[in-house]
């Protein structure tokens, strides 16, 4: 890394674990003035757990933290942004309902002596400042009314002209569109130039290095490269960032996995043209009977709204679904599952009723094959055993309240619900998200058993492994658009990455 | 993205002797209301030697009729975690049409439209189910958070109300009516006997019926109501206009056990009906509770009003012991709703 005259910020063997679980392990870090460094790792590598401790968000931590030459600690976020310290979240945290220009002023309204809030001040300076960033907007527009990547940027230069000497941003662009990007690229610069410090982290490689000036790569929070932007390409950080030869628990996929010859079976749901707000362009696919379709992007790449179109929870604004042939436009998510499609969504807390028996939760999306009026519990039971042995949950008792179940019991449920009357088109998002490994694999062969019973699956997935130990053929979505189709070839970890 | 799992680790024991606690835990919704009423009713009998009476529990039988008669249908939308303040003046507005469609004496100054007594009950009947159904199209299509749909509805049903009699007071209603709101048979009152039916229907369909099991779901978490393939709207929509025909109901037999038609008449009954469904243990937040915890929450309130007329207190005293009667039950459902959430965890 670049020797600059003496670190702004110098952390040393910085150590974190959470619950006996070690997120980071003796990282150095060092930052100077004048630099942008990006910061690359898989989900989970400790990116963002570092990135918190230095904005102070966690203070507990071993290790040492030198700021200006300084031992420093850091209390809480307040002590962080008083020593100049400022961060951009990778969710908005802005406040929908206030406006822009208050959004940009957020605890930092010029009042007068009085200690009124200069209105006309403070709209004329956010307007001032949005000008220079780049954003022509009207300051007292509501910020809720503007486009998500227009939010993003706005609050993105909130922080940016706070005055802050390091200024932190996680995943910035994935909401933005490509000249939004430059524009936010050319701020940065003129900042660095200006003397501040920032860090820059994000999935998109490109990104990092057409932007940063030194890399650091990140690996089950242990820092594994640390490099000149200039002095690296692409495909060695992507190396990097997985890793050869891990664990052997898991499978890595960095080596080929050869995806079967495009199938020839009937298709069963067909998306063309579906497009969303910001979200969606032009999306359009075939996902055909006993294969799994993967669909692989960053978050924020349009996923989880497309797998809520397909299930009849979002309307599209262009674009038409076809479920066996025949159109559908989908009022409800009651009238997509009478069209056969079944859906699992990213978060269980979404889909599981965690005060109710697992009998209930594995009934409910049937209950109106089994019952016209009066409901028959009995037959619930059974049909819920027979799942629960079947996916072998555990403990396998169907009284039981879904909340006493583990994680990974609790996504099986998730999916026996849509297994006794089965779907043509079963649409899963994130399946095997935060699972050990057991329950992974047995997710794995549930789907695998179904993908032979002749359903056509949707798999959506921000992590690599999921889509590569599922799919049989991939399409990668990049801010919303398909970029990318995999079939009958083989195809890699760092393929998949690259495309994305 | 590390922490949250490991917590559920641990062995089974733990989790074994935990359960019995929770079990007891998530239970304290059903048993608090139950020691309150088992209390007041103990309180009073003490208190009062004419309380504890073969005809002062008829009394109280009847006087909880009509707010029992509300709460059936205000259960359901409660257990939806939504709300219906409008039920007293579809009550009333109800009341008034089917006495509004019924040949007044000539002393009662109202330009009424007389019809036979079933097209009396059934145009009423077809009124509040209007009403319910706009309310539910105000909150599932229009997305009006039902606590502001059903206020302004409330206002319209008291102006239809207001227009329909125009100050004046109507006194007869259908034959039928006037017999179920008024009439006994073998010294039950009618009108006990319909709120006992009305109130074992609505356990019946919230138990045994799919559309039952529909609404716990709905009101434990909507979210995964609707990603189960649920027509959420569609459940939500029919609580409300089972809600207003159950006012409705209510309002008919009402007027004919009052004796009479007028504006403003049922205005306690908002009240009433929402305290018995909540202070028996149904969850203001949906999902938990039932026709069994209104009934015991029925009882509370009866016997608190009932009582505190048979022990000698200040009177202008009484309405505050029973708003601090209230907050105690309320606090506990809160309670109880926290308690059991921890339980889930």
């Amino acid at each position: 890394m670049p020797q600059g005259s003496s670190p702004l910020l110098e952390l040393t063997q910085i150590t974190k674990a959470f619950g006996g679980v070690e997120a980071l392990r003796g990282i150095d870090f060092a930052l100077s003035p004048g630099e942008i460094h990006g910061l690359v790792g898989e989900n989970g590598a400790g990116k963002s757990t570092l990135m918190k401790i230095i904005a102070g968000v966690h203070p507990e931590f071993s290790g040492r933290f030198m700021l200006d030459g300084r031992e420093t600690r850091f209390r809480s976020t307040r002590d962080a942004r008083a020593a100049g310290i400022a961060m951009v979240h990778q969710e908005l945290s802005v406040a929908p309902d206030l406006s822009v220009a208050e959004n940009v002023f957020l605890g930092v309204q010029p009042t007068n002596a009085l200690g009124f809030v200069q209105w006309r001040r403070m709209a004329r300076e956010a307007g001032e400042q949005l000008s220079r960033f780049g954003i022509d907007v009207d300051p007292t527009a509501r910020l809720g009314d503007l486009p998500i990547g227009l939010q993003q940027l706005i609050e993105i230069a909130r922080v940016l002209f706070s005055g802050a000497r390091i200024i932190i941003l996680d995943e910035p662009t994935s909401a933005l569109s490509p000249p939004e990007v430059e524009r936010l690229f050319a701020t940065l610069r003129r900042l660095r130039d200006a003397g501040s410090a920032i860090i820059f982290i994000s999935h998109f490689i490109e990104d990092i290095l057409g932007i940063s000036d030194t890399v650091t790569v990140f690996r089950n929070g242990r820092k594994v490269m640390d490099t000149a932007a200039g002095a690296t390409i692409k495909a060695t950080l992507i190396e990097a960032m997985i890793g050869k030869g891990r664990e052997a628990l898991e499978e890595t996929y960095t080596h080929d996995v050869a995806l079967p010859a495009p199938s020839e079976t009937p298709v069963v749901l067909e998306a063309s043209g579906l497009s969303l707000a910001r979200s969606l362009n032009d999306v359009s696919f075939q996902a055909r009977a006993g294969e799994v379709l993967g669909v692989y992007g960053f978050m924020g790449c349009g996923q989880l709204e497309l797998a809520r179109i397909l299930f009849g929870k979002l309307k599209p604004d262009r674009g038409q679904l076809q479920v066996a042939g025949e159109t559908k436009a989908f009022g409800s998510t009651a009238d997509a599952r009478r069209a056969g499609i079944a859906f699992v969504p990213e978060s269980r807390r979404a889909m599981l009723f965690h005060q109710e028996p697992v009998y209930k939760n594995v009934s409910i999306s049937i209950l109106d094959r089994i019952s016209s009026l009066w409901l028959k519990p009995s037959q619930e039971r059974e049909i819920a055993m027979r799942q629960v042995e079947q996916l072998q949950i555990r403990p396998s008792a169907v009284e039981l309240d879904l909340g006493m179940l583990s994680g990974g019991n609790q996504q099986k449920v998730a999916l026996a619900k849509w297994l006794t009357f089965p779907p043509r088109v079963l649409v899963l998002c994130e399946p095997t998200r935060g699972m050990d490994v057991g329950a992974k694999n047995d997710v794995i062969h549930i789907i695998r058993h179904l993908r032979e019973q002749g359903l056509a699956i949707v798999v959506l997935s921000t992590e690599p492994e999921t889509v590569l130990s599922l799919a049989d053929r991939i399409i990668v979505l990049k801010r919303g658009a398909v970029v990318r189709e995999f079939t009958g070839e083989k195809i890699s970890k760092d393929r998949l990455l690259e495309a994305a | 993205m590390v922490s949250s799992d490991s917590a559920a680790v641990p062995a089974g024991d733990r989790k074994g002797s935990r359960r019995i606690a929770a079990l007891l835990r998530s239970q304290m919704r059903n048993i608090a209301p139950f020691l309150t009423l088992i209390f007041l009713s103990a309180f009073f009998a003490i208190a009062s030697p004419s309380f504890a009476t073969i005809d002062n529990v008829g009394n109280i039988l009847t006087q909880v009729s009509v707010t029992g008669i509300i709460a059936v249908g205000l259960t359901f939308v409660i257990l939806c975690a939504e709300i219906d303040l409008s039920i007293a003046s579809i009550a009333n507005v109800t009341g008034i049409a089917v006495a509004y469609f019924t040949l007044q004496e000539s002393y009662v100054n109202i330009a009424n439209i007389p019809l036979p007594g079933w097209a009396a009950i059934l145009l009423a009947l077809v009124l509040c189910a209007v009403l319910g159904l706009v309310n539910a199209f105000g909150l599932t299509v229009i997305g009006i958070p039902s606590f502001i749909m059903t206020l302004a509805m409330m206002q319209i049903a008291a102006g239809i109300s207001a227009l329909l009699v125009r100050g004046q007071i109507a006194y007869k209603v259908p034959d039928l009516i006037a017999t179920l709101g008024s009439a006994s048979i073998g010294g039950i009152p009618w009108i006990v006997i319909v709120a006992a039916l009305m109130l074992l229907a609505g356990h019946l369909v919230l138990t045994y019926t799919r559309f039952g099991r529909y609404v716990y779901m709905v009101g434990g978490n909507r979210e995964a109501a609707e990603y189960s393939g649920l027509n959420v709207k569609l459940i939500l929509g029919s609580v409300m206009v089972i809600s207003a025909v159950c006012s409705g109901i209510g309002g008919m037999l009402g007027v004919a056990h009052f004796g009479s038609a007028q504006q403003n008449e049922f205005d306690t009954y908002l009240l009433d009906s929402i305290a018995a469904v909540v202070v028996g243990g149904t969850s203001l937040f949906g999902g938990r509770g039932g026709i069994g915890n209104t009934i015991v929450g029925l009882f509370v309130l009866g016997v608190l009003n009932n009582g505190l007329d048979h022990v000698n207190i200040d009177s202008f005293l009484k309405i505050l012991i029973r708003g601090l009667i209230l907050l105690a039950a309320l606090v506990i459902n809160v309670y109880a709703q926290r308690l059991r959430a921890k339980a889930a965890d």
